[in-house]
């Protein structure tokens, strides 16, 4: 080896280039890293941004007289009687109370009586007809209830109508948000809480200030439900079944392979099942949660049957062999030793397993759980049976809304993602708490 | 610590390959290695013996910073290889492990062919100028390797497939091929069989010629039959160092005795 | 009707037998040992249990059975098997599980073993529920797909370039446009997502110290977790727009929000962590004593990732891209919302095109009549989909499995 050894103290250029290739590929480590950050922080705050004002809503203070002789004009009180008088008996009286508002305000405007009233929800008419009929001593009197504006001048008051977009809106106009900007400064018109978004219905197209998550959020309950009671079980016990007795066959093979399988079968196929065996074949009924659950059970019964083997195969030998050294039974053992050993880690693996089945859309697009339900669905009724009454779901009403004309729905989407991003927060938080608790190291 | 001045008075004509002065390791919190001073000559295969978790091992790794890779590990003390402080700031350890090439305990081929398995380490450091000369540089470190008549028909093969003895004769190969100056072997046999191993060691023997030769080794006989000089470290500090005849046959330390006749390790 | 009795009363009666029977077999194998429980062969407790599963399991499997064969029935237009008949039979089966049990339950029954066979057979049904949605899914598929190929012939539907259904008939229904448009977005997916994934993992696992690795890995895990119609919804209100503000109509590309770059890109996001994080399981399992390999040759950091690790780790991670893959080409949320509807096979990026998930839901929403072949087709849309990435899947398992193999 007759070679000039060169100083290490000295660097030379290959090893220079070398070392700028390292950190070359070092920064693009870093920077996939920083793009995918990125992404998140872009996504949530989008999201969070355009969703944050549906959790606020605009209401206007009203002071509705209440005529005998529009209202009951048999003068029993009788609701029945009363309940004869539609929405378009109670539309006038709202119209007529903002404007008489408004002259002893002193407000002048060149704006129309009709446009006038436009500025007040077409669902609060249906709110004050229900409240009178559930309280009918008040007709006769002056009622002072806060009724939803007009989804325009609740976008305005939230920064998404602006005077510009206004003017080029055909249903709503400079003035009326020059009117609306005037009650508030005066206090009649104010900006709250809305607890509303999260108990009330649907509504129709017209009215996204009145579309609430109700439905949405109690059919997503109703499907968590079925799929806790029907995947937590069945995927125990397969798990259990394929790590603790299955013999080593072809059954169980293929046993291993479907479930594998099944676990990267896209979405939308549970839908098509769904649709074809639960509701075509099988006769259940179609938006029922009970359909829903069925579809979301199979389709998370693979991550956790995934995850329950995991926390199966965790559990040390030893604690078999030490109860079937005692003269227990292999049932025995597996669920008197094992099962409680494993049951934190299965527990964590179910509730992610839930919050990925709370997350799915697609498939419950197929069952029919896009319709518009305004009903709160019972968990049991003599007609539909259990968990059949016709419901939406969290996901499902985000794309409901979507596809709507009026932009006051993106604003209720994006609502609708915070909650159901809130939900699956705390599931997974209660996930990482539980395996922190609960956590063994062997 | 009396090892120190054993070696003073026996070695002082020929120049040091490596000399190691008061080498301290730690992990964390955890002292491996204590005070470690050790010179080591060329030319010559040196062994470290002792037994498990002494600190010999630990030690072999500093003398190419592989500790490095290990982000809790800290070294202090002064390792000159050749004069050069190899813990200077300027040190780049890449270009220190092309000088002091390293063998592992398991054999560990690359998932390549032969061929590659070998070229890699000429080809990140840029030793050949084209293919030929690639070639060459191959085949002179498999014949030095004592592998090339065993592989010469199948260079395009997994170095995977290969026997253990033969992969770890493939990995001396890919070390030998980026022609380092010192050669650190950490128990090279423990995952070999017998004959497998005495091919290695005749192998360890050939490959003084040209190298610095350093080998971890648990074997007691493996020390005896391959090296020159042995080094005998205990609970992370050097006990006893000096030629192999002299550390077998009349060892100072009482450790050193206790250990070489069996009664701890 | 017969809600009432389904839901309520059958469960409850059968719950009331299973009771029964458990207390019953209880108080009969006590009686029979005589005051010393250690003469039985089993434990009074076995034969309670016995005795409920008795009843239990013959109920489930005879709901299950007669469900079927009485759907199967009507399908055929037969009226075999009324609701009374059902119930009475369910109850029937019940019943005699019920007194069989108790009559068993004498001194030398083994009714431990009894039992525990019970329970191996549930485990059993359990796991073949698997087999059966497999089945489920296949079967749904080909018997509609077979009624769409009676109406509209296969060769149109699997050759023609042109989709235009026609609610009045005489549509034109070819998948060539709904592939190439859900291979084109899935194609953008992956050119973000398998760099993005792959450098992500990459320095994860290499590179990262654990401060870096406690806030990157949790943050991906969110990326992982959020759903697809949050990704939809993003890419229908923000990456639209933007993509169309300042690359589609600046370049004048076109004018549509909804785009292949659009879904591509948004899709591309969604994937990353599902590279990474199987990545980060192949890389993690090359064995650190082939890195120490490379590092004690003198490669740099990133020398041994590119020329090792990343070779040896290769089949793992070309398991992940597959998987990947086939997660592009079935996602449907994020293409609904984002691809647009028009069937298209153009190779501008910046063109609203659709995909075959966007017209299954698109054929299956709303009012189905399922004698039509507007909305059969989504059967076969559907089936075709399940070949492409059972396909894809199967290779990808295969592959990862052998990876596995390799380093076990």
């Amino acid at each position: 080896m007759s070679k000039v050894t060169p100083s290490l103290l000295v660097r030379d250029d290959r090893t220079k280039r070398r070392n700028a290739a390292e950190r070359r590929f070092r920064f693009y480590g870093l920077g996939a890293i920083g793009i995918a950050a990125l992404a998140l922080v872009v996504l949530l705050t989008t999201v969070v941004s355009s969703g944050v004002g549906a959790f606020r809503q605009t209401y206007v203070t009203l002071e509705i007289a209440l005529p005998e002789d529009k209202l009951d004009k048999t003068g029993t009180r009788d609701p029945d009687l009363m309940a004869r008088v539609t929405t378009f008996g109670y539309a006038p009286l709202l119209r007529a109370a903002l404007i008489r508002q408004l002259a002893e305000l002193g407000i002048t405007t060149d704006l129309s009586d009709k446009h006038i009233g436009e500025m007040i929800s077409k669902e609060a008419v249906a709110t004050v007809r229900n409240h009178v009929l559930a309280n009918p001593e008040l007709v006769g009197t002056t009622l002072t209830i806060d009724v939803l504006t007009e989804g325009r001048v609740d976008g305005y008051f939230k920064g998404r109508v602006t005077m510009e977009s206004a003017a080029l809106d055909g249903n709503t106009s400079p003035e009326a948000l020059e009117i609306a900007q005037r009650l508030a400064d005066l206090g009649v018109i104010k900006t709250r809480f809305n607890w509303r978004f999260l108990t009330a219905p649907d509504a129709s197209d017209q009215r996204p200030e009145a579309a609430g998550l109700g439905v949405a959020i109690l059919g997503s309950l109703y499907m968590m439900l079925v799929v806790l009671v029907l995947a937590l079980p069945l995927g125990v016990a397969a798990s259990i079944y394929l790590e603790e007795f299955a013999p080593k066959n072809r059954l169980s093979d293929f046993i291993e392979v479907n479930i594998s399988n099944l676990a990267a079968v896209p979405s939308i196929v549970f839908g098509i099942l769904g649709l074809a065996i639960f509701i075509n074949f099988g006769g259940l009924r179609q938006s029922s949660p009970l359909v829903g659950g069925l579809v979301l059970t199979l389709m998370t019964l693979p991550t956790i049957i995934i995850s329950t083997r995991a926390a199966l195969k965790s559990v040390p030998p030893s604690i078999r062999d030490a109860a079937l050294g005692v003269g227990a039974s292999k049932v025995q053992s597996v669920f008197h030793h094992v099962l409680p050993l494993a049951a934190p880690g299965i527990l964590t693996g179910t509730i992610i397993g839930l919050a990925q089945a709370l997350g799915e859309t697609a498939p419950l697009l197929l069952i029919g759980m896009v319709a518009f339900v305004r009903e709160y669905p019972a968990p049991y009724s003599e007609t539909a049976g259990l968990f059949g009454e016709a419901a939406t779901a969290l996901p499902v009403q985000v794309f409901n809304w979507t596809q709507r004309a009026d932009p006051g729905f993106a604003e209720r989407a994006s609502g609708a993602i915070i909650t159901l991003l809130v939900f699956l927060a705390i599931m997974n938080i209660a996930a990482v708490l539980l395996r922190r608790r609960f956590e063994r190291r062997w | 610590m009396k090892d120190i001045q054993v070696i003073e008075s026996t070695q002082t004509t020929t120049r040091q390959k490596i000399s190691a002065k008061n080498v301290k390791v730690s992990y964390g919190e955890t002292i491996a290695i204590k005070d470690v001073s050790v010179e080591i000559a060329p030319n010559t295969v040196t062994a470290f013996i002792g037994p498990s978790g002494c600190g010999k091992s630990t030690f072999l790794r500093c003398l190419n910073r592989m500790n490095d890779t290990i982000d809790i590990c800290s070294v202090t003390g002064d390792i000159r290889l050749d004069g050069e402080n190899i813990y200077d700031r300027n040190v780049d350890p890449v270009q220190l492990r092309a000088k002091v090439g390293m063998v592992f305990q398991k054999p560990n081929p690359f998932p390549k062919s032969i061929f590659d398995n070998v070229a890699y380490g000429p080809k990140i450091h840029g030793l050949a100028r084209n293919k030929s000369e690639m070639a060459d540089i191959v085949e002179n470190a498999l014949r030095k390797a004592a592998l090339w008549n065993e592989v010469k028909d199948r260079l395009e093969n997994a170095g995977t497939g290969l026997s253990g003895g033969q992969q770890q004769r493939l990995c001396i190969a890919r070390a030998i091929a980026t022609s380092p100056e010192v050669l650190l072997m950490d128990e090279p046999c423990s995952a070999l069989d017998p004959i497998a191993t005495a091919q290695i060691e005749e192998l360890i023997d050939d490959l003084r010629q040209n190298y610095c030769v350093v080998i971890v080794t648990h074997s007691m006989q493996q020390a005896a039959r391959v090296s020159q000089k042995t080094a005998f470290f205990h609970l992370g500090s050097l006990v006893e160092y000096g030629d192999t005849d002299q550390i077998f046959t009349a060892p100072v330390d009482p450790r050193t005795e206790s250990y070489i006749t069996g009664r701890i390790g | 009707m017969w809600v009432f009795e389904f839901f309520i009363s059958l469960p409850v009666v059968v719950i009331a037998l299973a009771t029964i029977g458990f207390w019953g077999a209880k108080v009969r194998a006590t009686a029979a040992s005589q005051g010393d429980v250690r003469t039985l062969a089993a434990l009074p407790k076995a034969h309670a249990t016995n005795a409920f599963l008795s009843v239990i399991v013959p109920v489930l499997v005879t709901v299950f059975v007669l469900y079927l064969i009485r759907s199967i029935a009507q399908k055929q237009g037969i009226e075999t098997l009324s609701f009374p008949v059902l119930y009475w039979t369910v109850l029937g089966v019940a019943a005699l599980g019920c007194i069989g049990a108790i009559r068993q339950s004498t001194r030398s029954f083994r009714a431990r073993t009894a039992s525990e066979r019970w329970i191996k057979f549930l485990l059993l049904c359990a796991s073949s529920v698997a087999v059966l949605t497999t089945v489920g899914i296949v079967l749904s598929m080909i018997f509609e797909t077979a009624n769409f190929f009676r109406d509209y012939d296969w060769v149109d539907f699997f050759f023609s370039a042109e989709w235009a259904p026609n609610f009045r008939g005489d549509s034109a229904l070819g998948i060539l446009p709904l592939l190439w448009g859900t291979l084109y977005i899935s194609v953008i997916a992956l050119l973000i997502a398998v760099p993005v994934g792959l450098f992500a993992a990459i320095y994860l696992s290499e590179y990262a110290g654990p401060r870096m690795r406690g806030f990157a890995k949790p943050m991906i895990e969110v990326l992982a977790g959020i759903p697809t119609i949050v990704y939809g919804l993003f890419a229908l209100m923000t990456v639209g727009p933007l993509l169309r503000d300042h690359f589609a109509q600046p370049l004048g590309l076109g004018d549509s929000a909804s785009s292949v770059m659009t879904a591509g890109l948004v899709m591309g996001i969604m994937l990353v962590p599902f590279v990474s994080s199987l990545s980060d399981d192949a890389i993690n399992a090359v064995p650190q004593s082939m890195r120490d390999g490379s590092f004690g040759l003198g490669a740099t950091h990133s020398e041994t990732i590119r020329q090792v690790v990343i070779p040896a780790a290769l089949p793992g991670i070309v398991g992940a891209i597959l998987l990947a893959a086939s997660r592009a080409i079935g996602e449907t949320m994020i293409v609904v919302l984002g691809a647009g509807a028009a069937a298209r096979m153009s190779l501008n990026p910046f063109e609203a095109m659709t995909t075959i998930t966007v017209k299954i839901v698109s054929q299956l929403t709303g009012d189905t009549d399922f004698a039509s072949p507007e909305t059969l087709v989504a059967f076969a849309l559907g089936l075709t989909l399940f070949v492409l990435t059972l396909g894809l899947n199967v290779v990808a398992l295969v592959v990862v499995r052998k990876f596995r193999e390799q380093y076990e």
